[in-house]
């Protein structure tokens, strides 16, 4: 590659348009909502910049730690999921033949073709009260109910008296479906061009040595595609962090989470302030666990080079 | 006011073929303000033929964008106004938009159709002397329902708030204000004391009915009735009488304690680049013949009294458009508590959603 200090015009072309979008469109931006964060509302409009704490002591009311407390939670629990589902997947892909390959990976990305809120109206649509997987069940469940007629016990009443459905929204369940659902593409790119780099001669030495096919996996095959396993990892758990319509529709408005607070004081509550720290202190979470995956990579490259 | 209006074909083509009546009386414009008129409005609250009929009258252009719900409107114009010359926020906006000094006022020469208003309409509480609005449509918050589902009319909102017997089949509006000020009317309070015992009793009620609540709905109670997910709603009687006119099997009642009244109201923003067009414009709304064409398409309640002989039984007669006079008398309109109450209300709200 050529010194670009000896070119500096052609640096300069590079470097001008791209460092000016990212100081116009997230620097400034991202400057006026942390001067924000320090600021009071003085009246319907206006907010005075006082350099107040306040808007971050409000952090430890005990609702915000405990939406605070979900949202961590959730997101780790539907990361791991996602993760668990889009290893089997990506190792599909990554051992398919070469002309299966392109489909597959269609099949993964096709659901970015279609915009998130359709997909998430498309999720309460399956998963209702009246959505199709209850549907199903209700007909498996009068067939049940037929066949106990037939036989004769009818009037006991096994299955209940009537059909009911399972509940997936407006709780817990339902939010966590609708993310591993919406961010498990995100997780199975990583993952498959890992898994695509491995040198397959080193699992069949494993497998000649002696190891099992679970020793295999889990001491040869997993360490070979951390990397990827922890860039998926990242990029699944941090827009979940920021999830704000799942939540809304899929968790039916009833199990908010942080996001849903950011919101509310940019619209009606009309709290610009505390809503800029809130948001300041969830992206201060990202910072924290993008440094934490930066310095694990960095352990287990010198682990690596040292071994 | 509400979102998601949908046209609906058939009252569509009523209001078409009233156009084709119209077009050949057209009220001549009081005067020329020529140019273009920027008119930001929610979405199909309009008549189809209004805004053309207009450019035919008067020679103005209409540039028409939409808003989806009144926090989109004033987050748009806070910071100052981006160019629009008419603006259709609802009741407590109007309020905080005049306390902001974010509205022109009117100028009442140049509205000879005031006198077409409903004098009911003449003097409101968020706008004393209708110095800086004139009233477009006005409707209720109240309970839409599947009739086969119900035991009776729930027309209490103990059906709602303190009851179990709709538990799991229950939408309430995902609006903080709107469903605590309902729970103060449950409990035969004004909606708009907002005293700090009284927050925390309506948070209790709620927190306590909480489970029983199947959504709070962001903005779409009338598609869960519809869909069969629940079998009462609390919500804006607009979005109901879309529903009813998809299903027959759904009706809609104000409970017996009062349901909020709201008024959306037409007014020009401050620093408005073309104030004459836009009075040119409200005089057109409240034209009796044009406001007719409009709730005909609209279906909501006009405050245009002069309206009304040119609109049928189905409109005028219609309960669900205007509530029986006894409920009317209990129902209030909203108004704006100030920030203090504001935060006060988000707080609840967020430990009513933070509750497991």
């Amino acid at each position: 590659m050529e010194d670009f200090r000896k070119h500096f015009s052609v640096f300069l072309t590079f470097f001008t348009p791209t460092a000016g979008w990212l100081v116009l469109l997230f620097f400034v931006p991202l400057g006026i909502i942390w001067v924000y964060s320090f600021g009071e509302n003085i009246s319907l409009t206006e907010i005075k910049t006082t350099w107040t704490l306040d808007n971050y002591k409000r952090m430890f009311e005990p609702q915000i730690i405990t939406l605070f407390w979900r949202t961590v939670w959730l997101s780790t629990l539907s990361t791991i999921i996602t993760l668990v589902i889009a290893y089997p997947i990506s190792m599909v892909i990554a051992t398919a033949s070469n002309k299966a390959k392109p489909w597959l990976m269609l099949v993964i990305i096709l659901p970015f073709w279609t915009n998130l809120l359709i997909r998430t109206y498309a999720m309460l649509n399956i998963l209702g009260t009246r959505g199709r997987i209850n549907d199903v069940l209700e007909w498996l469940w009068n067939l049940g109910d037929g066949a106990l007629d037939l036989i004769g016990l009818g009037a006991f009443d096994l299955l209940g008296e009537h059909f009911a459905p399972i509940r997936f929204l407006g709780n817990n369940s339902g939010v966590m479906i609708g993310m591993i659902y919406v961010y498990l593409p995100f997780a199975v790119l990583p993952i498959y061009s890992s898994l695509e780099r491995l040198d397959r001669n080193l699992l069949e030495a494993s497998l000649d040595l002696g190891a099992g096919q679970w020793r295999t996996f889990r001491s040869v095959l997993l360490p070979l595609t951390s990397a990827g396993i922890s860039t998926a990892a990242v990029i699944t758990f941090i827009p979940m962090l920021g999830s704000f319509l799942i939540p809304n529709l899929l968790g039916r408005g009833k199990v908010d989470m942080i996001a849903n607070v950011i919101e509310r004081q940019f619209k009606s509550a009309n709290d610009w302030p505390f809503g800029s720290a809130l948001s300041l202190f969830l992206l201060y979470i990202t910072f924290i666990i993008l440094a934490i995956q930066a310095f694990a990579n960095m352990r287990a490259n010198k682990g690596r080079n040292d071994g | 006011m509400r979102k998601n209006r949908m046209p609906i074909s058939r009252r569509a083509m009523l209001a078409g073929a009233g156009a084709v009546g119209l077009t050949l009386n057209l009220p001549k414009g009081a005067l020329a303000a020529g140019g273009k008129l920027n008119f930001y409005n929610w979405d199909t609250y309009i008549g189809e033929d209004i805004l053309g009929n207009f450019t035919k009258a008067t020679g103005v252009d209409v540039q028409y964008d939409l808003f989806a719900d009144n926090d989109e409107l004033f987050a748009k114009l806070r910071n100052g106004n981006p160019g629009y010359d008419l603006i259709v926020p609802t009741n407590d906006f109007v309020e905080r938009m005049i306390i902001a000094d974010m509205l022109e006022p009117l100028d009442h020469s140049k509205l000879p159709n005031m006198k077409n208003v409903d004098p009911a309409f003449a003097n409101p509480a968020h706008d004393p002397g209708r110095k800086y609005t004139m009233p477009y449509f006005w409707g209720t918050v109240g309970i839409g329902y599947r009739i086969s589902k119900v035991s009776k009319t729930p027309d209490s909102w103990a059906d709602m708030f303190t009851s179990d017997e709709y538990a799991g089949r229950m939408a309430f509006l995902g609006e903080a204000t709107t469903v605590l000020q309902m729970a103060l009317k449950l409990m035969g309070k004004s909606m708009n004391d907002w005293t700090d015992e009284n927050i925390a009793a309506a948070e209790a009620m709620v927190l306590a009915q909480k489970s029983r609540i199947t959504a709070f709905a962001p903005d779409n109670g009338q598609d869960l009735l519809l869909a069969g997910e629940v079998d009462l709603a609390m919500e804006w009687n607009g979005d109901i009488l879309q529903a009813m006119d998809e299903d027959d099997d759904i009706g809609y009642v104000v409970p017996k304690e009062g349901g909020l009244l709201w008024e959306d109201d037409l007014c020009i923003p401050k620093g408005a680049p073309n104030p004459d067009a836009a009075h040119e414009m409200i005089n057109y709304l409240m034209d009796a013949k044009v406001a007719a064409e409009n709730a005909d398409y609209v279906y909501y309640a006009t405050p245009i009294a002069a309206a009304h002989e040119h609109l049928g039984a189905e409109y005028n007669e219609n309960t669900a458009i205007f509530p029986s006079k006894e409920t009317l008398a209990n129902s209030e309109v909203s108004i704006y508590p100030g920030q203090e109450v504001i935060s006060k209300i988000d707080q609840a709200w967020t430990r009513i959603k933070a509750a497991g």
